[in-house]
């Protein structure tokens, strides 16, 4: 007869320190959790409590005035709105394309590796290169000037590798034996991309998308030189125009403007950071429909 | 799908038409010999059964005659694979015909995540270039429904999405999906290794009643399945055809060792 049936299945010396340690750990795991979640507490209740009180109607629709110490942030709104839209219409086509070429054409060779690191590390360049680079390859050489259309390409470029990997992870979730039934059934490789692979993976391209934007609109140093200005009076009318954007105005509410009311650079980066839970909740909404509707 | 109707007709009157024939087939992935000289004579109307042990290259055979595993980019073929008497590695031939021609059911039942209607009229719409008419659509439904004995179960949910069927009913339909567009082929990977008993006996007496009309090669690893519902059996060892002969004949007086071995459990 074993011992744990003599001892009718007690703890063992050895067991009650292998259920200490088990503690232990448990509650250091957990410790660091809740450190983690600190900071995000501590400045989403510092912000809204220090910033709510400049938040009005009128804060969103009016325009700064006396230097940035008054007024509103109209401006800064639609500038980011400008900058995101069309650094989406750049960025989205060429990320979406590039994914379903490296999921659904490329076969697995050098080339395609090369790709695939180049995509890795360009994730990885900070974003002040990307922002030098788009100074010198959009405003200067090709003469875009500083405009929304170069700021926009600088940011498009700069999300583009975050496009592609969180597409093809999309492309990669739609089970491979759904692409062979349709090759057996006599459909090429569009028609089957066409018809079963993007239908059941546009939901999760769409999130990445929207996640990234919400990246987007907190960018600040890709269009400083490039495109975002500190103030102007009026809105952009074309690609061309400079802008102010949300980013931006609050670097320069914080730390460019002297005598500047308490509340007001704490009213734009809550605005900042509710423009961006926005975003986020549409895509969580997204994946959340994708969920329900997917069913496989 | 076969042009060639004279060739064909030909071969009838001999009473030996081959659906399949293979002659000194090769094929290496990478650098990996999978299959070494093959030839096999698939006989027009039969069910045929491709059994051997895990590994021996049954179902690399069965993919390469709709040329299905070419997908993997680094498989070399040589040698000859007719199916109704065309050699589908021509370079001439397109890849889309050949794989209506010849229907592949998969191990897993895999229909498409659309409803049951989209899938039954999947083939049949890419074979036409686009959708038909509503009243064709529905009597192309119907009639490859009945075929394959799933009409009464389905016929009020045709909408309803495919993949919500169970597994017997889903299996039923990847075979239904291929008729619309008129196979003289079925290729099958196991069809039922994915199914309980008693699906499994409803697919086998469906395949039962699918021959004739069409030509059936099907793997299986299943001894029992092979010997209830083929005409002929060929058995496959390391990558070459050890025996090929009449499936009662096969199991009750095998010409090779290797093959009497196999079927009495002795590996595999």
């Amino acid at each position: 007869m074993s011992d744990a049936i003599k001892n009718g299945f007690q703890a063992a010396p050895l067991d009650r320190r292998n259920q200490r340690n088990q503690r232990v750990f448990r509650l250091l795991f957990l410790t660091m959790t809740v450190i983690l979640i600190v900071p995000v507490v501590v400045i989403l209740a510092l912000l809204t409590i220090k910033g709510a009180p400049a938040l009005s109607w009128g804060f969103f629709t009016e325009s700064p005035k006396n230097g940035l110490t008054e007024g509103g942030i109209f401006p800064a709104l639609v500038g980011t709105l400008w900058l995101v839209a069309v650094a989406l219409v750049a960025s989205v086509p060429l990320g979406v394309a590039a994914a379903i070429y490296l999921s659904e054409y490329a076969k697995d060779n050098l080339l395609t590796r090369l790709i695939n690191l180049a995509i890795i590390n360009l994730a990885g360049v900070p974003s002040i290169v990307h922002a030098l680079f788009g100074l010198g390859a959009f405003v200067l050489f090709f003469k875009f000037g500083t405009s929304i259309l170069a700021a926009s390409l600088t940011l498009a470029i700069m999300t583009l590798p975050v496009v592609i990997v969180s597409t093809r992870e999309a492309l990669q979730s739609v089970p491979q034996s759904f692409r062979l039934a349709c090759w057996s059934l006599g459909a090429t490789r569009w028609q089957t991309i066409r018809k079963v692979v993007l239908p059941n993976s546009i939901s999760g391209i769409l999130t990445g998308v929207i996640l990234e934007v919400s990246r987007t609109v907190g960018e600040t140093a890709p269009i400083m030189f490039t495109g975002a200005v500190f103030f102007l009076p009026f809105l952009p009318q074309s690609v061309m125009d400079q802008t102010m954007a949300m980013s931006l105005h609050l670097y320069n509410v914080a730390t460019q403007v002297p005598d500047i009311p308490e509340a007001l650079p704490f009213g734009v980066a809550l605005s900042l950071i509710l423009m961006v839970l926005l975003l986020n909740s549409v895509s969580i909404a997204f994946r959340v429909h994708l969920r329900r509707v997917k069913k496989w | 799908m076969v042009s060639d109707t004279t060739s064909t007709a030909a071969a009838t009157a001999t009473g030996k038409a081959k659906a399949i024939q293979t002659r000194k087939l090769n094929l290496w992935y990478g650098s990996f010999q999978a299959l070494f000289d093959v030839d096999i004579d698939v006989v027009q109307g039969k069910v045929t059964s491709l059994i051997g042990p895990s590994g021996c290259g049954k179902s690399t055979l069965l993919r390469s005659i709709n040329r299905i595993n070419e997908r993997l980019g680094y498989v070399r073929t040589t040698g000859t694979i007719e199916v109704m008497g065309h050699n589908v590695l021509d370079p001439s031939v397109e890849l889309t015909q050949l794989r209506r021609a010849a229907g592949m059911v998969f191990q897993r039942p895999n229909p498409l995540p659309l409803s049951i209607r989209d899938n039954l009229l999947f083939a049949y719409r890419l074979d036409r270039g686009g959708k038909g008419s509503r009243s064709d659509e529905d009597e192309v439904v119907e009639k490859a429904l009945k075929e394959v004995l799933l009409w009464d179960q389905v016929k009020d949910r045709l909408l309803q999405k495919a993949t919500e069927l169970s597994l017997e009913e889903q299996q039923k339909l990847c075979i239904a999906r291929l008729l619309p567009v008129k196979p003289s082929v079925l290729l099958m990977d196991e069809p039922c290794s994915a199914l309980d008993p008693e699906a499994t006996r409803a697919v086998e007496d469906l395949l039962w009643q699918l021959r004739g009309e069409y030509s059936i090669l099907i793997v299986t690893h299943n001894m029992a399945q092979a010997r209830r519902a083929s005409d002929e059996c060929i058995f496959m060892l390391m990558g070459k055809v050890v025996e090929h002969s009449a499936t009662v004949e096969m199991f009750v007086t095998p010409k090779h060792q290797e093959t009497a071995d196999y079927l009495e459990g002795r590996f595999g």
